[in-house]
């Protein structure tokens, strides 16, 4: 044996020190059965499309045809709107809160039972690692349905007035495709607590575990109608919002499509929410908790691929850290494990599809000919499905593209700062607002820099961290209303 | 020494312990599991550490640590074994020359509540017996108070006593430096004990005696692989580290491995540069080395007591 203090490069006994190669642990598919054909859930049944058309889901990470998928025509919404009125005048907002709390509590429970199928079905279908599908998605899932099962009952007590808050009618929800089943959590669970029901489309790439969630409402007697999904692309979903008879449109997406729900929802009686994209800043002071901090950037951008709506795309660094933290950040980015969603082990999983990839190529593509410097570990991409190194850009000043516009993806901007003022500014100066976060070990400093971010969350020493008891949304072209907690409840009562 | 210590970057409890856990979930399988069930073999200080320790206790538990599984002589040794200093010898003759080595816990151990020349002497006697590596135990008293130099001097002076005359057969003494962490309680303390050790030339920073809950748990495991990574960046010297007491299954042990590997990297994989301090786990890894084997668990029955 050497002695510790004088030793460098090998140790004497190296014939012992090999390579631990984590084998592959795959999760296996077998616990859920995708149907070759999926119709449209109209009032609590499965039923083929009017228009008789469909577009094929697939896997991400391997290109293989999952399933086929119904395209909602004009009619199908039209039929699906109906039902989900007819069902909201005659059972569900005339059921007393204590039974609307009991169907959603049932589904929770179910959510939780089948979770592994759900989690398997979500990586299949999106590409993200299982861990993530499995450790943070579905438990996510369950909690949002359990906490506003608990509000169902108690809403003359949430602090809108007085009086008990009564429901919209019908709402028309649209969700994107990086957290599928957590955004129909978010829109569902507010909405049929607070008496309303709803007709919801997922994202064109990302169907099948809405569908599924539409066999849980069966399992769990949901009133037919009270849950209507219809699934398509742009199209159905423009048809959707702007349907007659809806009373509420909901929305998570990119800023274009908000904007263009914004105009035509214009002029109508019908609420609306939206919540759009983001350019987060994590900013980290130089007495931070190094260590965490780190792990805290990367979970802040590479988590989910980085198709995180409030994923921290550009990191400011303090000046005087800015050497030793971007070293510790790309030692930590080389032992991502990218690849095969199912697999256990894997940190980064397959880009949701190839539009996406292409988005990510070309703004990185710009980044790198306005010059900043493009960095990203060793790794071995499979050959088929989407895929993108983690990947940061240094040297990059508010002017570059790259710092101002959403990637929404595995793509970080490391940006510098001095004080805590430019901190600030640099942090502000951005269309969006949806998140910040802060890493200092000076509870004042926190306190001081929440107070100025304009963000609509904030997080202190942790970031991508969701809670059903907390409100989530932006300021600015981040989209306006808050889902999550008492505040998500508002936006489904008058 | 103080503005030094104080001046290390913090530990977030929060995200301490959120990484270590997200370690924790990594799904070692197969070729993976049976290499680090043998790595962590051979990694294991088998240890008595009892009042009721006995000479034909020692030599049953050194017999134990040369051929762990007597079924099986593909089966590695552990790293050494770990005893009070006064049954040194006993191991010594019984160890012989099988290349398992004998740890001596010395100065004062476990409270560590002693005068420094008795520390110092029995540091020596264990030296002389034929111990090949001093588990030694910082004052936490002094580390508590503030007094992080008398700390330091203590450890530097216990290393001088590690050293063996010129031309001895034997190397010196390595010197691990038990930290008892479940006393210094902040992961602050931890990062700075650590460092205080390594500077004053500790070979192996080790977090507990195992008279002491909590003993080694992941988090902690993390916040000291950060620091001999950290001190490695910044001078060049090698630490190891030994989490020790309440490790007992293959698969935290297997989680510790795991935590190696992502944190400082496969050169810390190997038994000069990490032990466990243990002595229940040993028959646990053992049983699941026979299942990996044969497919099959074999009862308790089936491996040695010690």
């Amino acid at each position: 044996m050497e002695t510790g203090q004088d030793v460098e490069g090998e140790p004497a006994t190296s014939a012992t020190s090999a390579m631990f190669d984590y084998a592959p642990a795959p999760e296996s598919r077998s616990i859920v059965d995708i149907a070759s054909s999926y119709g449209l859930f109209v009032n609590g049944e499965f039923v083929d499309p009017t228009g008789g058309k469909s577009f094929k889901t697939i896997n991400p990470a391997t290109e293989e045809v999952l399933a086929e998928v119904s395209e909602a025509s004009e009619e199908d919404v039209d039929r699906a709107v109906k039902s989900a009125r007819v069902a909201y005048t005659r059972v569900w907002s005339k059921m007393s809160g204590r039974e609307r709390s009991k169907y959603l509590y049932r589904i929770a429970r179910i959510l939780q039972e089948r979770s592994r199928e759900l989690a398997v079905l979500e990586s299949l279908d999106n590409g993200k690692p299982i861990r993530e599908s499995r450790d943070v998605d579905v438990p996510l899932v369950a909690a949002y349905f359990f906490y506003y099962a608990g509000w169902a009952d108690k809403l003359e007590y949430a602090g809108f007035g007085t009086g008990t808050p009564q429901p919209l009618g019908v709402a028309a929800q649209v969700i994107p495709w990086n957290f599928p089943l957590l955004m129909l959590s978010w829109k569902i669970a507010p909405a049929l607590a607070a008496g309303n029901t709803v007709v919801l489309k997922p994202a064109e790439t990302t169907s099948l575990t809405a569908l599924l969630f539409a066999e849980i409402c069966q399992q769990a007697d949901l009133p037919p109608g009270v849950v209507n999904i219809v699934t398509g692309a742009g199209a159905t979903g423009r048809t959707l919002v702007s349907h007659g008879d809806v009373d509420k449109v909901a929305f998570t997406g990119s800023t274009d499509v908000g904007r263009q729900i914004a105009k035509s929802v214009a002029g109508t009686s019908k609420k609306v929410t939206l919540e759009l994209g983001g350019k987060a800043a994590n900013i980290v002071f130089d007495d931070a908790p190094i260590d965490q901090a780190v792990e805290g950037v990367v979970n802040g951008i590479f988590f989910n691929q980085g198709h995180v709506c409030c994923a921290g795309s550009r990191l400011l660094v303090q000046e005087s850290l800015a050497d030793d933290f971007l070293a510790r950040l790309k030692r930590r980015m080389a032992t991502l494990r990218v690849g095969d969603p199912l697999d256990k082990n894997t940190d980064i999983g397959a880009i949701n599809s190839s539009e996406q990839l292409a988005k990510i190529r070309e703004l990185s593509g710009v980044g790198e000919a306005e010059g900043a410097g493009r960095w990203a570990p060793p790794c071995d991409l499979p050959d088929k499905g989407f895929w993108f190194p983690p990947t940061i850009f240094t040297g990059v000043t508010a002017a570059h593209r790259i710092a101002r516009e959403e990637i929404f993806g595995p793509v970080l901007s490391v940006i510098s700062f001095r004080t805590p003022a430019e901190a600030v500014e640099k942090a502000n100066n951005t269309p969006f607002g949806l998140s910040a976060g802060v890493w200092t070990d000076k509870g004042s400093r926190i306190l001081w820099m929440a107070n100025q971010l304009r963000a609509g969350v904030v997080w202190a020493n942790t970031f991508n961290k969701f809670d059903p008891t907390s409100p989530f949304g932006g300021y600015k072209e981040s989209g306006y209303g808050r889902e999550g907690g008492r505040h998500g409840l508002e936006a489904y009562v008058r | 020494m103080r503005r030094f210590l104080h001046g290390l970057p913090g530990v977030d409890q929060v995200g301490l312990e959120a990484r270590a856990a997200e370690l924790g979930t990594r799904s070692i399988k197969t070729s993976a599991k049976a290499f680090a069930i043998d790595l962590a073999i051979s990694m294991v200080d088998l240890t008595t550490l009892e009042g009721s320790d006995t000479p034909g206790k020692v030599r049953a538990l050194c017999a134990k640590a040369i051929r762990p599984d007597p079924a099986d002589p593909t089966c590695p040794a552990a790293a050494a074994i770990c005893v009070y200093s006064d049954m040194v010898g006993v191991a010594s003759q019984a160890l012989g020359d099988s290349g398992v080595r004998i740890a001596s816990v010395a100065t004062a151990f476990p409270s560590g509540r002693a005068a420094l020349d008795i520390k110092v002497a029995d540091t020596k006697d264990a030296v002389d017996a034929g111990a090949d590596e001093i588990d030694m135990v910082i004052d936490r008293g002094a580390f508590l108070s503030g007094h992080y130099l008398k700390v330091f001097e203590e450890i530097v002076a216990v290393r001088e006593a590690c050293a063996r005359p010129e031309g001895s057969a034997k190397p010196d003494a390595h010197l691990k430096v038990i930290l008892e962490t479940g006393e210094l309680e902040t992961y602050d303390n931890v990062r700075r004990a650590s460092w205080l050790a390594m500077m004053a030339g500790a070979h192996f920073i080790k977090t507990s005696t195992g008279k002491v809950q909590p003993a080694a748990t992941l988090p902690l495991n993390l916040v000291m692989l950060e620091a001999v990574r950290d001190f490695r960046d910044s001078t060049g010297g090698m630490v190891g580290v030994k989490p020790a007491g309440g490790i007992r299954t293959s698969k935290d042990a297997i989680k510790f491995l795991v935590m190696i590997n992502e944190i400082v990297g496969a050169q810390w994989l190997d038994p000069d540069w990490f032990r466990f301090g243990a002595s229940s786990l040993l028959n646990d890894l053992l049983m699941q080395r026979t299942k990996m084997r044969t497919g099959r668990y074999s009862g308790p029955d089936y491996f040695t007591l010690d």
